[in-house]
């Protein structure tokens, strides 16, 4: 039966999904890469033009996108540590056998669930005019001070909003990677003599090496990729200093209508998202402990 | 000793699950106070419940039409992903031979693809579909549908893909001889062994597409089709300044996923584990 080849069949079940999947994803992405090598404002009367390579030589002398892209990376790097030290330590707390864990456990994953345009404009709220408010009614100015006008700060907040909606989620990656650790394991080593911090490091690490790719994955690429937060916190401000990858090619296509320049940049970050996740997962892979 | 430290330890963690909550409360006590109040202390209690902004909110996010909406858009296309990815990956595991390897390849290898890559080519392959073909794919829900399908598709197949692997293929085989079509088999058979992995599926769409904000905005303009986050964008450039008007439409955005929250919580936080592992 399983060589028995039933086109009739087949196409039945597989070409409805794929039909749609290709006039969605993959025509679009052959044409993107067309598009990237034309000059066009998106006004279908103006004629597009053959420009060659010219928009990626010029992105590179785009010094807001060169700018951004390096911001991006700022976030990203900050994001993965906020995010994973957060999100490992809430799965250590809550793992501890307390009689608060699964109410913590709740809490902690909540804002992972409300979108992340929602919770940028809550945040815009806290880190602007309630940090106005507290700032002089606490004495400590030099903290709580309308982060938003600040270029470093701004880009700070982001981080935080970002790590506030993904530290649930890793929290539970790695909970389901702990639960995973047999008992015995770290039994033996106590009685051997190993003290908590030795079975954390020696033992326990070692063994969350899957669920530490897992979520390195998830947040490099979600960190690397993030739009909704950045449009609704910051909108790119102040003065475009927190416009990070994805805000700045949608500015640049929908925006100022270049869209062959955007579409080059949108072919360029695909090619960074597609090569740094690959690499950090063929990485990652390599260092995991086989039980 | 040790009790008075497991006590200390579970005062902690309570306080610090509150905390980290602490955006919300302010959220919520600020959409009660009036103007005066709310800026004479953003962390105080209101001094009244009064329900005048969410009031006032309802109507100017014309808040009960989105929320049908995104919850139109959203149910019909994680059913439509679930019924075609499912069929799709079940033929393509018990399909050996190189189009239905291809076909697998071609949908796995897209996943990397941000959807910033393919938003302004997409709609010009919807501009044309509507102004050749006819076929009504911008300012539609069921164009939107259309896409949130084609976007979700390869995870799906891929997840579903995964699963059935591990399926016995015995009782296919026994059905087959009793006489069932592949369709009998497939919806008979197999569908009702895929439960778990459906519901990792639906939840993990629901959520992603509930929440999406760009594709929408790039497809629906009439302001009769928005959904939550797209009203919730529009309203927000209008209202920034009336925090407290704003702070209501939030709460109000957030109280249906809430109540998702409290009644398939076990479903979603194995979901989530289950897709992530994957």
């Amino acid at each position: 039966m399983k060589t028995k080849f039933d086109k009739a069949w087949f196409a039945l079940f597989t070409i409805p999904l794929f039909f749609i999947f290709a006039t969605v994803v993959i025509i679009p992405f052959a044409i993107g890469i067309l598009y990237s090598f034309l000059s066009w404002d998106g006004i279908s009367a103006n004629p597009k033009v053959f420009v060659g390579m010219d928009n990626f030589v010029q992105l590179f002398r785009d010094d807001r996108f060169l700018a951004s892209a390096w911001t991006s990376v700022k976030f990203t790097i900050f994001a993965l540590i906020a995010v994973n030290v957060l999100g490992l330590v809430f799965s250590l707390l809550v793992t501890g056998g307390l009689r608060m864990s699964n109410a913590a456990r709740t809490m902690f994953f909540m804002p992972n669930l409300i979108g992340g345009l929602i919770l940028g404009y809550i945040w815009q709220f806290i880190f602007t005019d309630a940090f106005k408010f507290i700032g002089p009614s606490t004495g400590l100015d030099s903290i709580f001070f309308n982060w938003l006008l600040h270029p470093q700060f701004a880009l700070y907040a982001l981080v935080i909003v970002f790590t506030w909606q993904m530290a649930g989620y890793t929290m539970i990656v790695y909970i389901a990677g702990i639960q995973g650790i047999p008992d015995e394991l770290l039994e033996a080593a106590k009685v051997d003599g190993a003290n908590g911090w030795h079975r954390l490091t020696k033992i326990v690490f070692p063994l969350l090496m899957p669920a530490f790719t897992i979520c390195l994955f998830l947040t490099l690429s979600g960190a690397f990729k993030i739009f909704d937060v950045n449009l609704s916190l910051t909108n790119g401000g102040p003065m475009n200093t927190t416009e990070l990858f994805a805000l700045n090619i949608y500015n640049e296509i929908f925006g100022y209508s270049r869209y062959g320049l955007g579409q080059a940049k949108a072919i360029l970050f695909f090619l960074i998202v597609a090569a740094v996740t690959l690499t950090q997962v063929v990485i990652t892979k390599k260092r995991e402990v086989q039980m | 000793m040790k009790r008075v430290n497991k006590a200390l330890f579970e005062a902690f963690l309570f306080l610090l699950a509150l905390t980290f909550l602490s955006p919300i409360y302010i959220m919520l006590v600020n959409s009660f106070k009036n103007r005066a109040e709310l800026y004479q202390n953003v962390l105080a209690l209101p001094s009244s419940l009064s329900f005048e902004y969410y009031g006032e909110a309802i109507r100017k996010m014309n808040f009960f039409t989105a929320f049908g909406n995104s919850l139109f858009v959203t149910l019909v296309s994680v059913g439509i992903v679930v019924v075609l990815a499912s069929m799709t990956a079940w033929m393509l595991v018990r399909t050996d031979n190189r189009w239905s390897k291809l076909m697998f390849m071609t949908f796995v290898s897209t996943m990397l693809i941000p959807f910033q890559t393919l938003m302004m080519p997409l709609m010009q392959v919807m501009d044309w579909i509507r102004d050749v073909l006819h076929i009504p794919m911008l300012n539609t829900h069921g164009g939107l549908i259309y896409m949130n399908v084609g976007f979700h598709a390869s995870m799906a197949v891929f997840l579903y893909h995964g699963f059935i692997k591990s399926v016995p293929i015995a009782l296919e085989e026994a059905a087959t001889l009793d006489g069932c079509s592949k369709f009998g088999v497939f919806w008979r058979v197999v569908f009702p062994m895929l439960k778990t992995i459906t519901i990792t599926i639906a939840i993990l769409d629901v959520i992603s597409i509930w929440n999406d904000y760009l594709l929408p905005s790039l497809t629906l303009s009439n302001k009769a089709l928005r959904t939550i986050p797209l009203s919730t964008f529009y309203f927000f450039g209008e209202f920034t300044i009336m925090w407290n008007l704003a702070m209501a439409g939030l709460t109000l955005t957030i109280i249906p996923v809430v109540i998702f929250y409290v009644f398939a919580q076990k479903y979603i936080i194995k979901g989530i584990t289950a897709g992530a592992v994957k």
